[in-house]
């Protein structure tokens, strides 16, 4: 290909598509490399589409787009063996037109995404992976490197959407290797059941769904979640820890889901229903401290490529989304404005993700990664003594209700003491405030 | 309790037989200076193993999660690439 274009993108995910959408209805010629056989076949999520990002770029996507079901109810579960105890937040506020979000399959909408990127008239090729940057001798990025013969493709920037690995900007030295502390390792399955089946499992009607999050003992002592999304004729389950806990235990991935699905308040949840794939992925978890050198002199990275997740509010497409967008803009401007896409230049990407919601998040929760890795009680320990306070509340069983009380209060500060109470309030304030 | 291979079944994969995208890059080093093969538990698709004091990889059934060279960051043993531009996990949901 001895063509030369204006940008090349790395990856067909939500961040990359954005970043060519963007660009190509600007006017640009864009290049799109993607190494799966169809935009979205490598791709793994929950999934959770928020429809802010995406309604910036795509104003009427809901018209096209394959959504599951728009979200009507949130639950949070704090899990023990046996039980949990949790909140759910069901609104029909979040039953009318706009939905604010919705469950959505990967495969399917990345597809759909890229048709859109197609149309606004970007050139995408499947099955094919980046091997290398191309950079002149000032070391700025000026193309890729393909697996094919005569395999150089130009152009004046490359966006990198490559990814949570992000081999491509790693083995070219634009960032360092992902760390296993900062990284999450997640395994789901998709669980087919008729449509009427979760409908009523899940007090659902028409297209509205259920979002559950889950922590404690499903993790056996790592940090992490699971979760169970209700799509149109399946659920999605799925459970993740962070790498370097996974790394210092002997429980696979595999088994942890099992566990997971057998628990007596989810088994009935699944119950009957056909897995049709098992997936794993890596998520980028160490938040904002983690965050490498986002763009350099020809280059951008977007998405999880840089690690753009919130992972208190399991927020991640939409964050790759408001990337690619935000990346395309600085490039459309400086190109279009005949300005080189050095390093200086690019220097706008950074302070445009500084004034958006993502910067601000990720810096809120920056301190959130130490403090749980630290404070392994949020995981371990509150979950069980929340279960067991109930447990003891509800059994009517002849004792006083004040001597209960005491009981309870007695099994908090005998596992944590007084000033670990108080010093657990204290450090998951700061942590988030 | 299933097998991960019984899960693996269900999915679709394009196996670029002659070419696998992992490879370890000194066997001696995971068999005889690394102590606990974490690999062998935090790969999600059970990829590898550790037999009679012999590490083994499959790549057949992988997920290119990434997770065996993340894990392996003591000896950084692990050469780990894409597969081949449509070859590899092909997800049918994702």
């Amino acid at each position: 290909m001895s063509e030369k274009f204006d940008v090349i993108i790395v990856g067909a995910g939500p961040a990359g598509n954005s970043a060519a959408y963007t660009l190509a209805k600007a006017g640009l010629r864009v290049l799109q490399l993607e190494r799966g056989e169809y935009p979205g076949s490598k791709n793994v999520q929950g999934a959770i589409l928020y429809a802010s990002s995406l309604e910036r770029i795509i104003p009427d996507f809901r018209e096209t787009a394959p959504l599951e079901r728009h979200i009507i109810e949130q639950r949070l579960w704090m899990m023990d063996e046996k039980s949990f105890i949790g909140t759910h937040y069901r609104s029909d506020d979040f039953n009318s037109e706009p939905y604010n979000r919705y469950t959505i399959i990967r495969a399917r909408f990345d597809k759909w995404f890229s048709e859109q990127v197609q149309a606004a008239g970007a050139l995408v090729i499947c099955e094919m992976t980046v091997r290398a940057l191309l950079r002149n001798e000032q070391g700025r990025v000026i193309g890729v490197e393909v697996e094919r013969e005569d395999g150089k493709i130009y152009a004046d920037a490359v966006i990198l959407a490559d990814g949570v690995n992000s081999l491509v900007a790693t083995q070219a030295g634009l960032r360092k290797d992902i760390q296993a502390g900062n990284v999450a390792l997640a395994v789901k399955e998709m669980i087919f059941l008729p449509k009427e089946t979760i409908e009523s499992r899940f007090n659902l009607a028409g297209q509205s769904g259920v979002v559950i999050e889950m922590l404690g003992s499903i993790t056996e002592g790592m940090v992490g979640t699971g979760f169970l999304y209700t799509n149109k004729d399946s659920l999605a389950i799925g459970v993740g820890g962070m790498l370097s806990d996974m790394k210092a235990q002997k429980t696979t991935p595999v088994e942890l889901l099992e566990r997971m699905k057998a628990h007596p308040s989810i088994a009935p949840l699944i119950a009957g229903g056909e897995t049709r794939e098992y997936a794993a992925h890596l998520i980028p978890e160490g938040g904002y401290k983690a965050l490498p050198q986002i763009y350099g002199d020809g280059w951008l990275l977007v998405g999880d490529s840089a690690g753009f997740v919130n992972s208190v509010h399991r927020e991640g497409s939409n964050l790759a989304m408001e990337t690619g967008r935000l990346a395309a803009e600085t490039l459309i401007d400086l190109l279009q404005a005949g300005k080189e896409p050095s390093a200086v230049n690019l220097a706008r990407y950074k302070a445009r993700l500084d004034e958006s919601f993502v910067m601000k998040d990720m810096k809120k929760y920056q301190n959130i990664p130490e403090t749980l890795h630290k404070r392994r009680q949020f995981i371990n320990d509150y979950p069980p003594l929340l279960n067991g306070a109930a447990h003891k509340f509800f059994t009517v069983d002849g004792q006083d209700k004040r001597s209960k009380e005491k009981e309870i209060i007695a099994s908090f500060v005998k596992r944590r003491s007084l000033f670990g109470l108080l010093g657990d309030a204290y450090h998951l304030w700061r942590a988030t405030r | 309790m299933i097998k991960v291979e019984e899960k693996l079944f269900q999915n679709r994969y394009r196996v670029d037989a002659d070419l696998p995208h992992i490879r370890v890059k000194d066997n001696t080093v995971c068999n005889d200076l690394c102590s606990t093969q974490q690999c062998t538990v935090c790969c999600p698709a059970g990829c590898w193993t550790f037999e009679a004091g012999k590490i083994g990889l499959m790549t057949d059934g992988c997920l290119e999660c990434g997770a065996c060279r993340v894990v392996c960051d003591e000896f950084k043993n692990v050469d780990w690439n894409y597969p081949r531009g449509g070859y590899g996990i092909l997800f049918k949901f994702g």
